[in-house]
C-alpha cells in the first residue's frame, strides 16, 4: 500500500495542471494514470484552441475558468516553454438574419470581460481572411483567441509537477474507491493507495469515480468530435481560427492553423455511449468535409494526412463541476471538463490548488522551479550553433523524421528525460517524429530501433501507444 | 560556415535515378559530382525490393532489386563518383547552394553548378484515404512492412487484409505469405488494378490470394492493436454501397494506395511543379523552370519500371553535363535558350499528362521519349498524336490502363518539318 496526502486521477491536462499548482506547496501529491503516458485521452484530440471566452454563459464557471486560463496562458506558455499563439479567432456570420446571434456572442463576451471584441463587416473579414467564405456577411473578431499545442502543454505540465516532487504512476488503473474514516483508498490494478484528499480529473470516466463516493450522482456523456489535419503545406490557408456561429451541438466546424503550422478541421459533435469510441466515422468525416465549406473557401482537401477523433467529457448541466464533494469530503471533482477545457486548464489548477490550499493549510514551497526547458529544436537554432551542437552530440545531426525534420538528439532526449516516451506515440506527440505528410512510413522503423536501444528492450516490445499496441508480430517465417 | 565545399554536379538521393544520373554525368566529361544520399546506403528503395523482375530492358537479364543497385553502385565505385551517405538535404537555394547535415560534418553547404533533383516519392498515408475507424498498431504502409520484412527481418503481422493494388500492394502479398502470414485478401477502390499485370499473376493469382476490385475499407476495429476491417463495395464514384459491408478479422492492414513524388525541397527552391503528377515541369532536357535544376525518377513522375528510371536519370545526367559544360563555355546561356522557342506539349482524351511538358526541336535529341499514363483502362484504341491539329501518328494498344505507364517517341526529324509548330497533343482514340 502506498499513501500520499493528494491522489489525482488522471494525466490529462486538468491533471497535470492541478498537480503542477500543487507542486507549488509542501504536499506529498501523486497522479494515476490508466495509460502508458501522459495525454492519452480527451486532451491529445482536440482542437488545440485557446478561446477567448464569448461563448460560455455569463457567471458560469466554464466562463470564469476561460478567461481566467486564456489571461494565464502566455506566461504559462513561456515558462513551460511551448507553442502558443495568440492568432485571433473570427466568427462567421453568413446572413443578416443571423446578425443578432452575432451581437448576443459579442454582449456575452462582453459581459464574461473578454477584451478588444469587435464586430467586422464584410469587406473587413475577406481583407483579413481572403479564405473565408464569400458569403460572409460579417464576423465577431476576438484578438484575445489563440493556439497552443495540446500534447506540449500536457506533457511540460506533467515534465514540470515532477520536476517540483509530484509523482505519476503510469498503467494504473483505478478500479475501486473506498472511504475511510479520514480519506480514501484507491484499488488499482498496482495495488492500493491511499490518501486524504483525491482530485478527480479522469475526463469522460470522471462520472464512475464520483458515483462511486457520492449519493448525487453526475453523469458524463463523451460527445465524440472527428477532425482532419491538413499538411504544412496548408497551414497558412487562414491566419485566424474561423468558427461558424454555434449551433445546437457544439460551435460547429472549425478552421484553423495549429500551433505547429498545419490545418486543422473539425470538430463534429455526435453524443456516444462507449467512452472508448475514439473511432472516426464515415459520416462524421462527411460532415467535417461538408460543414467546413461554411466558413472557409478552397481549402486544399487533397493535403489531408490524417483523421482523428476526440471525446469530450460533457457534463449534461453543460457546466464545469470543480468542488468538493459536499457529501464526501476530501474528495474534489474536476469534471466535464469539455470545450474550453484546455484553455481553462490552467486556471482549473490553480482552482483546484486552491481549494487544497485552504482545506489543507498548505504552504508555499521556497524551491518551486518554475520553468521547464522543452525539447531542444536544432531547427530553432542559428547555423553556428547549430553546428557546434552537432559537433558536442552527432545525434542531432541525424535526420529520423525527414517530413518534420526531427534528429535523432531530439528522439533521445523524448525518451530520456523525466516522464519520457515509452511509444511510437509517446515520441511522436514530444517531437513530432512521425507527425508529417508521410505520416510515419519512413522514420517508423528507425524510432522502433532507438526506442528499444534507449529501453533496452526487443524491438518486438516496442508498442504504439502501451499495452498491447505491439507493432511488430514476430520474425520472418517464425512460425513456419 | 566556413567550409563550403563545390561541385559541378549536385544529385540529391543515391537512388536508381540518382546512381544512373551520376554514372551518366561522369561519362560525359563531369568529374566533380557529389551524390548526397539520407538513407544508409546507396540504392534506395531498390535495397528493400528483393524480389526479381528488375533490370529486363536495361541488363537483358532478370535480377532483384539489391542485384540491380549493386550494378549502378558498381559503376559509381569504379567511376570514382564522391557520395555521402546518411546525409540528409536540409535546403537548397535558387541559385543552387546546397545545405545539407550528417553526423560527421554537422551543417555543410555545396556550390552547386547543375542540381540533379532525384529524391524519389513517398507512399500516401491512411489519413489522405479518409478511412474511417479506430487508429491502432497494424496499419502500416506498403513500402514501410516491405522495409521491416525483407531489410530487418520482422514480421509486422500474421493475418493480412491489404487495400490497393499498387505494385508494393502485389509484391507484399506475396511477400507476407511468403514469410508465413496469411494474406487474407486484396482490395482495390477503383474497378481495375494500379498494378502490373505480370504482379497480378504471379503474386495473387499464383498464391490463391482474392482480389476484390471496386472495393474499400471502411471501418477498422481495434484499440491497440488492429482487429479487423471492414470493406464495402464502392459505386462508380468510389462511395460504399450500403449493404455490401463485410468483415475481415486482421491483426495488420497494409496500404498500397498511391505514391507522392517528394517535392518539398524542390518547392522550397521555386521549382514549378506539375499538381496531376505533383512532379516538377520540365523540358525534353528535364530541366526544370530553373536553369540547371533537373529531374528524374519518380520525383518527377511515378514509374513503374526501375529500367526506365535508369533511362531517364541518365537523360538527366547527360543534360546536367551538356549544361555544365556550356556554362563554362559561355556565360550568356539564357540569350541561346531564348533565341529557340519551345513546342508545348498537350494531353487530350484519356491522358493525364505528359514528360516532359516542353520540346525545343533544336535542342533535343534525334529521339525524343515522351511517357504519358492514362486516366482509365481503354480496350483496342490508338494512341495518337497530333501537331497543331493535324494527326501525324497513330499506334493501335490492345488495352491501355493507369496502371502501366505508355510512351511516344518523337523525332528530331518530324519537329524540323513542322518549323512554326506551337503544340504537340497526345490523346487516346476510339479504334
Amino acid at each position: 500500500m502506498q499513501e500520499y496526502e493528494v491522489i489525482i486521477i488522471g494525466a490529462g491536462v486538468s491533471g497535470c495542471a492541478a498537480a503542477r499548482e500543487l507542486s507549488r506547496y509542501d504536499v506529498k501529491v501523486c497522479v494515476l494514470e490508466k495509460e502508458e503516458d501522459v495525454c492519452c485521452g480527451t486532451s491529445k484530440a482536440n482542437s488545440g484552441i485557446v478561446h477567448a471566452g464569448y461563448d460560455a454563459p455569463v457567471g458560469s464557471l466554464k466562463a470564469q475558468m476561460n478567461l481566467r486560463g486564456n489571461e494565464m496562458m502566455e506566461k504559462l506558455a513561456e515558462e513551460l516553454d511551448i507553442p502558443f499563439v495568440r492568432n485571433g479567432s473570427l466568427v462567421v456570420c453568413r446572413s443578416e438574419e443571423d446578425m443578432p446571434k452575432l451581437r448576443e456572442l459579442y454582449d456575452r463576451g462582453i459581459a464574461n470581460g473578454v477584451k478588444g471584441l469587435q464586430i467586422l463587416g464584410r469587406e473587413e473579414v475577406l481583407a483579413k481572411e481572403p479564405n473565408v467564405t464569400e458569403e460572409v456577411y460579417a464576423a465577431l473578431y476576438a484578438p484575445t483567441g489563440g493556439i497552443v499545442c495540446p500534447f506540449e502543454l500536457n506533457i511540460a505540465l506533467a515534465e514540470n509537477a515532477y520536476a517540483n516532487g509530484a509523482e505519476f504512476r503510469f498503467g494504473t488503473e483505478v478500479q475501486e474507491i473506498r472511504r475511510l474514516e479520514e480519506g480514501y483508498e484507491l484499488v488499482t490494478d498496482q495495488g492500493i493507495f491511499r490518501a486524504g484528499f483525491v482530485v478527480n480529473a479522469a475526463g469522460v470516466y470522471a462520472d464512475r469515480f464520483h458515483n462511486m463516493v457520492s449519493g448525487r450522482k453526475i453523469e458524463i456523456t463523451a460527445r465524440r468530435g472527428d477532425y482532419c489535419l491538413l499538411d504544412k503545406s496548408a497551414g497558412n490557408h487562414v491566419k485566424s481560427t474561423i468558427f461558424t456561429l454555434p449551433g445546437k451541438f457544439g460551435k460547429g466546424v472549425l478552421v484553423a492553423p495549429t500551433a505547429h503550422g498545419n490545418l486543422i478541421l473539425g470538430p463534429t459533435a455526435i453524443d456516444i455511449e462507449d467512452k472508448e469510441g475514439t473511432n472516426t466515422t464515415r459520416e462524421g468525416l462527411d460532415q467535417v468535409l461538408e460543414r467546413v465549406g461554411m466558413n472557409a473557401k478552397n481549402l486544399p482537401m487533397r493535403q489531408v494526412i490524417t483523421s482523428f477523433a476526440g471525446l469530450r467529457a460533457h457534463e449534461k448541466n453543460d457546466e464545469f463541476v470543480i468542488e468538493e464533494l459536499e457529501d464526501a469530503p476530501g474528495f474534489i471533482d474536476c469534471a466535464g471538463i469539455e470545450s474550453p477545457g484546455l484553455t481553462s486548464c490552467p486556471a482549473v489548477g490553480e482552482r483546484i490548488a486552491g481549494i487544497l490550499r485552504e482545506r489543507m493549510g498548505l504552504t508555499e514551497k521556497k524551491d518551486f522551479i518554475s520553468v521547464r526547458k522543452g525539447i531542444l529544436k536544432p531547427v530553432t537554432l542559428p547555423k553556428e550553433e547549430r553546428a557546434r551542437l552537432i559537433k558536442e552530440n552527432p545525434a542531432y545531426g541525424n535526420i529520423i523524421c525527414r517530413c518534420e525534420m526531427i534528429t535523432e538528439g531530439e528522439i533521445i532526449d523524448a525518451i530520456r528525460r523525466p516522464l519520457g516516451a515509452r511509444s511510437l506515440d509517446g515520441v511522436k506527440r514530444r517531437t513530432r517524429a512521425g507527425m508529417g505528410r508521410c505520416q510515419a512510413g519512413f522514420c517508423s522503423p528507425r524510432v522502433m530501433e532507438i526506442l528499444a536501444r534507449e529501453w533496452d528492450i526487443d524491438i518486438r516490445d516496442v508498442t504504439k501507444s502501451g499495452g498491447a499496441s505491439k507493432v511488430l508480430a514476430g520474425t520472418n517465417k517464425d512460425i513456419l | 560556415m566556413n567550409n563550403q565545399l563545390s561541385a559541378d554536379i549536385v544529385i540529391i538521393g543515391g537512388g536508381p535515378a540518382g546512381l544512373a544520373a551520376a554514372v551518366a554525368a561522369k561519362k560525359n566529361g563531369i568529374d566533380r559530382i557529389l551524390i548526397l544520399e539520407r538513407d544508409r546506403e546507396l540504392g534506395g528503395i531498390l535495397n528493400q525490393c528483393i524480389h526479381n523482375g528488375f533490370g529486363l530492358h536495361t541488363f537483358k537479364e532478370e535480377l532483384t532489386g539489391p542485384e540491380y543497385a549493386a550494378r549502378f553502385i558498381g559503376q559509381i565505385l569504379e567511376l570514382n563518383i564522391a557520395y555521402k551517405l546518411n546525409t540528409m538535404v536540409m535546403d537548397i537555394s535558387r541559385d543552387k547552394v546546397v545545405t545539407a547535415m550528417n553526423r560527421e560534418e554537422g551543417l555543410f553547404e555545396v556550390r552547386a553548378g547543375a542540381v540533379i533533383l532525384a529524391m524519389g516519392c513517398r507512399e500516401r498515408p491512411r489519413g489522405a484515404l479518409n478511412i474511417p475507424g479506430f487508429r491502432p498498431a497494424g496499419i502500416f504502409s506498403a513500402g514501410t512492412a516491405q522495409r521491416l520484412v525483407n531489410m530487418e527481418g520482422y514480421l509486422p503481422g500474421r493475418e493480412v487484409v491489404i487495400l490497393g493494388s499498387g505494385d508494393i500492394g502485389l509484391i507484399m502479398a506475396r511477400r507476407m505469405t511468403l514469410e508465413g502470414a496469411k494474406v487474407k485478401v486484396v482490395a482495390e477502390l477503383m474497378p481495375y488494378s494500379g498494378g502490373l499485370k505480370r504482379n497480378i499473376v504471379q503474386c495473387l493469382d499464383d498464391y490463391g490470394i482474392p482480389l476484390k476490385l471496386s472495393h474499400t475499407v471502411v471501418d477498422i476495429k481495434g484499440k491497440e492493436r488492429l482487429e479487423g476491417i471492414t470493406l464495402a463495395e464502392v459505386d462508380g464514384r468510389g462511395k460504399p454501397i450500403p449493404g455490401t459491408e463485410e468483415f475481415y478479422s486482421c491483426d495488420t492492414l497494409l496500404l498500397s494506395v498511391g505514391l507522392i513524388p517528394e517535392n518539398e525541397l524542390s518547392a522550397g527552391m521555386g521549382v514549378e511543379l506539375n499538381p496531376v503528377t505533383s512532379g516538377p515541369r520540365v523540358n525534353e532536357s528535364l530541366e526544370t523552370n530553373i536553369e540547371g535544376v533537373f529531374a528524374c525518377g519518380n520525383v518527377l513522375h511515378v514509374h513503374d519500371l526501375v529500367d526506365f528510371v535508369s533511362e531517364e536519370a541518365a537523360a538527366a545526367g547527360k543534360n546536367a553535363a551538356a549544361y555544365v559544360r556550356a556554362a563554362k563555355e559561355t556565360a550568356g546561356r539564357a540569350a541561346e535558350r531564348a533565341s529557340f522557342p519551345a513546342v508545348r506539349l498537350t494531353v487530350g482524351t484519356g491522358v493525364r499528362y505528359t514528360v516532359p511538358e516542353t520540346i525545343c526541336a533544336e535542342r533535343m535529341d534525334e529521339h525524343q521519349t515522351v511517357r504519358f499514363r492514362v486516366g482509365g483502362v481503354y480496350k483496342n484504341c490508338y494512341v495518337s498524336v497530333y501537331f497543331d491539329g493535324e494527326r501525324i501518328s497513330r499506334r493501335k494498344k490492345a488495352v491501355v490502363a493507369p496502371g502501366e505507364m505508355e510512351e511516344i517517341m518523337l523525332t528530331k526529324k518530324q519537329l524540323m518539318e513542322y518549323p512554326d509548330l506551337k503544340e504537340i497533343n497526345v490523346r487516346i482514340e476510339e479504334a
